[in-house]
């Protein structure tokens, strides 16, 4: 062994610190274990803080007829019945608590006007539901996490990467990583590890992820022996900025349309009303005048029987629209299409969504309460990710857990936007508990084998190497085209098998990937091993789509544009076997009597 | 039409080193249309030096990670439009001066992690469900979209030229701790703490931290010198410690 480590040992090991990784070391530490919480960047910089328009639980305090049972049925209906039905109940039920824990440990919501948390409508939620504070609800959350987590006792890593999960037999014994600043390399001896890793977004070139986003957690538990599911649905959030080109892909929050935001194309027509689905269509506004009702009554805090405006479809139909409208040639100047919300009081705007107030005035020189925005899609979010117990979030490896984007199965084949937010607390929470009780069970702690250790480091010694040529930026801008290109919003088999060679031709590049010779904060040696588990997800995300042979929530193929009912029972499943990427489908667990009965009433 | 227009190459100037050791190292990025000094940074990362240390997440001012120094001034990189200097005129980026330097960008800001933690937490009443109105918190959601840049604590002279991080809390940890203490729900009285650990009255309202705040938080009007109130209330006014004695107002919190 060359290279020198250090070690720590923790009872439970967080990977990721967004709000899935803080609700679950704070209810981890509850539970009396020793654990550890590792992130990539500073602590409170996670993507969790850029997450704007809200979270959605069912209080009921706006909307009084709202209930689990609905928010339940929203959340099944947008993710096109693939959901986990048991991930879906839990979160429609323990949402509202997991909000007013929130609230009890110093997050400040905007309130209605006797004084409770005020809600606001979004796309596919039948009420108005997202608890939110303007369009910052993110850090609001965030904030509030690290700050109750950092007085529990939790022992922080910051900008620590973690880059292999060591076993001892079949169950997790530890993680190997490395910190960023000057490269020392770190082993972490535990009986548990949770993944909260978040998505996968920088993948693509247009997304609205931060860097961090490079597919680790799914990456780490496939190697490790889990199974990915849903791989093929990929969010792309209908509205993300379109120029300048430095800020292409940042997202536009649904807020703008939740408080009656409209999209037009280049003539100015409302075209959403041309793509709301037959089966949805009676639960949103006929004309622009219903429209404006709706808008009036939100505003102002009244009731009405006007229905909701066709801009709150759900993210993949606005998307396909957005996206269809460009290719039409009816798009915007920078190809995307306008979103206005300029006809609204100034300071109303401002107050509402001052972020996005600043975000356009200060990066593309647009007042959005006097021009509309340019809008198109961006790549979001990740639906697809690690199988998981719905109870406990427990992997099908002993020891590994999974919460928030990088688990699989909640949101089925389409994200309902706010239950995101909802997610973290909800499943962070039951990772931290099914995590804390797995290591209280076990009565020692495992045994980390050397040679595993060994063969990590080497791995990340592997880019210092005299004959790596590549340069990791370029090979991720290629990777960027490829998924792009042949994997993006609509697909099609053709595409699907040319992206297939492409991933293999730039897997073969990994090996040729060059750093500088230097481990002290060095982003490029970090990106060459971020690059590995992109590909991963890169790969299985194709695989995927290859596979299921129909258009179902945010997966459109071509050439299969119809649902097919017998695919909405199976999940698709990627594990690795031999160390080649195996695929199959499985059955999708099925829904009990009494709740399939909510779908039959309606 | 002038020659200014078609300056299509801008000249970065950029600090390269290890800890404090290291100098300037001249780059030239083209422009593009809307262009940050942050996007520029990863041109060079990109094409000319992989190894570049810089922070950053989320590249919309809402993570408050890539703060540097540019041509002197504490910025976020993703907030300072190149359009906004002279064509022509170097843009020199360094890091935040305050903080003891790692490589390149980065700083150890580890201390402001430490600084916090000491604050006493959020203690509120528990009891019921809480009403709570909009007006009542409006000063509060101020303080709390702070995104952490430190940039307040890089421009605060008590920090940077007489570098009391051994005493001083710095503006950003003040902001935090008004947002507990004007908290409708919050029970705890942190004025004793302001004035003996984190010693507020370092202060001397020069508003500097104020002019940095990339989410034009008003640091110093609303933040710091209602909590300066505060601690001369309860430890220097004679006649508001004993009108607190007589109608116990200000006691009614627990005291930390």
């Amino acid at each position: 062994m060359t290279e020198t480590f250090e070690t720590y040992e923790h009872d439970v090991l967080i990977v990721g610190a967004g709000g899935a990784g803080l609700r679950a070391a704070i209810e981890a530490s509850a539970q009396g274990v020793s654990v550890g919480l590792v992130c990539k960047s500073l602590l409170g910089k996670a993507h969790t803080v850029m997450a704007e328009g809200g979270i959605a639980a069912a209080l009921a305090n706006v909307d009084s007829q709202d209930g689990w049972k609905t928010h339940f049925y929203d959340t099944i209906l947008g993710g096109k019945m693939l959901n986990n039905w048991r991930m879906a109940q839990l979160h429609a039920q323990e949402a509202p608590e997991r909000v007013k824990e929130l609230e009890r440990w110093g997050a400040v919501f905007d309130r209605t006007k006797d004084g409770k948390i005020l809600q606001r409508a979004f796309g596919g939620h039948t009420y108005k539901r997202l608890c939110h504070v303007g369009d910052r609800t993110g850090l609001e959350m965030i904030r509030t996490l690290q700050d109750r987590g950092v007085h529990q006792g939790i022992k922080v890593y910051m900008e620590c990467t973690i880059t292999k999960i060591l076993k001892d037999g079949d169950r997790v014994a530890g993680a190997f990583g490395y910190y960023r600043d000057d490269g020392r390399y770190v082993l972490f001896k535990t009986k548990a590890v949770v993944l909260a890793t978040g998505g996968v977004g920088r993948a693509y070139a247009v997304t609205s992820n931060s860097w961090e986003y490079t597919g680790d957690g799914h990456a780490l538990a496939y190697d490790a022996g889990a199974d990915l599911i849903d791989m093929e649905f990929v969010q792309f959030h209908p509205t993300g900025m379109v120029w300048p080109p430095g800020v292409r892909g940042l997202l536009v929050t649904e807020g703008v349309r939740g408080e009656g935001g409209i999209l037009r194309n280049k003539n100015g027509e409302r075209f959403m009303f041309r793509y709301l689905p037959e089966a949805s269509k009676k639960d949103f506004a006929e004309t622009d005048e219903e429209a404006a009702r709706w808008v009036e009554a939100t505003v102002s805090g009244q009731k009405s029987d006007a229905r909701r405006p066709p801009e709150l479809s759900t993210r993949d139909n606005v998307a396909r629209a957005i996206y269809t409208e460009v290719k039409e040639g009816r798009g915007s100047p920078h190809d995307g299409v306008f979103l206005d919300i300029s006809y609204q009081d100034p300071e109303r705007v401002k107050k509402k969504l001052p972020s996005m107030y600043h975000q356009f005035k200060d990066l593309a020189d647009v007042d959005i309460t006097k021009q509309p925005m340019e809008v198109g899609p961006t790549m979001h979010y990740m639906m697809g990710g690690v199988r998981v117990d719905a109870e406990t979030q427990a992997s099908r490896v002993p020891g590994l857990f999974a919460a928030g984007e990088v688990g699989g199965g909640m949101h089925g084949a389409n994200r309902l936007g706010g239950n995101s937010l909802s997610d973290l607390v909800v499943f962070g929470r039951r990772a931290g508990l099914g995590a804390a009780q797995y290591a209280k069970s076990l009565p020692s702690m495992p045994k980390v084998p050397m040679d595993q250790i060994q063969a990590a480091t080497e791995e990340m010694e592997e880019p210092f190497k005299p004959d790596s040529d590549i340069n990791p930026y370029d090979l991720q801008k290629e990777l960027n085209h490829v998924m792009g290109t042949y994997v993006g919003i609509f697909r099609e088999e053709k595409d699907l098998d040319t992206g297939l060679e492409k991933l293999a031709e730039l897997k073969n590049k990994l090996k040729r990937l060059h750093a500088q010779p230097n481990r002290a904060y060095n982003p490029g040696w970090h990106l060459c091993r971020d690059l590995k588990n992109m590909l991963i997800c890169s790969e299985s995300i194709t695989r995927s789509a290859l596979m299921r042979k129909e258009s179902r929530g945010a997966h459109s193929r071509l050439d299969y544009p119809q649902l097919c009912p017998e695919l909405g029972k199976v999940n698709t499943s990627i594990f690795k076997e031999n160390n080649e990427m195996k695929i199959e489908q499985t059955p999708l667990p099925e829904m009990p009597a009494e709740l399939r009965e909510l779908f039959n009433k309606k | 039409m002038p020659e200014a227009s078609t300056v299509t190459e801008a000249t970065l100037k950029v600090f390269r080193g290890i800890g404090e050791s290291g100098s300037f190292q001249t780059y030239k990025v083209p422009i593009e249309d809307g262009m940050v000094v942050l996007d520029a940074i990863h041109y060079i990362q990109q094409h000319y030096s992989p190894d570049l240390a810089v922070r950053w997440n989320c590249k919309a001012a809402k993570c408050g990670s890539c703060s540097a120094e540019v041509n002197g001034k504490p910025s976020l990189m993703c907030k300072s439009r190149m359009d906004k200097f002279a064509p022509g005129e170097d843009i020199v980026v360094e890091p935040l001066k305050t903080f003891p330097a790692i490589k390149d960008l980065v700083t150890d800001v580890s201390w402001n992690y430490e600084v916090n933690k000491k604050i006493p937490p959020f203690t509120p009443e528990d009891k019921g469900e809480w009403v709570i109105y909009q007006e009542d918190i409006e000063r509060v959601q101020e303080f709390r979209k702070c995104i952490e840049c430190f940039l307040c604590q890089d421009v605060c002279h008590v920090l940077r030229d007489h570098d009391r991080k051994d005493t001083f809390m710095g503006p950003r940890f003040l902001v935090r701790t008004a947002g507990l203490e004007m908290h409708p729900k919050d029970t705890l009285n942190r004025a004793k703490y302001l004035k003996d650990d984190g010693h507020i009255g370092f202060c001397n309202i020069t508003k500097c931290c104020t002019e940095v705040c990339p989410e034009d938080i008003h640091i110093t009007d609303n933040a710091i010198i209602p909590l300066k109130e505060r601690v001369v209330d309860q430890f220097y006014d004679p006649v508001a410690i004993f009108l607190g004695k007589i109608f116990g107002e200000k006691n009614k919190k627990k005291v930390v």
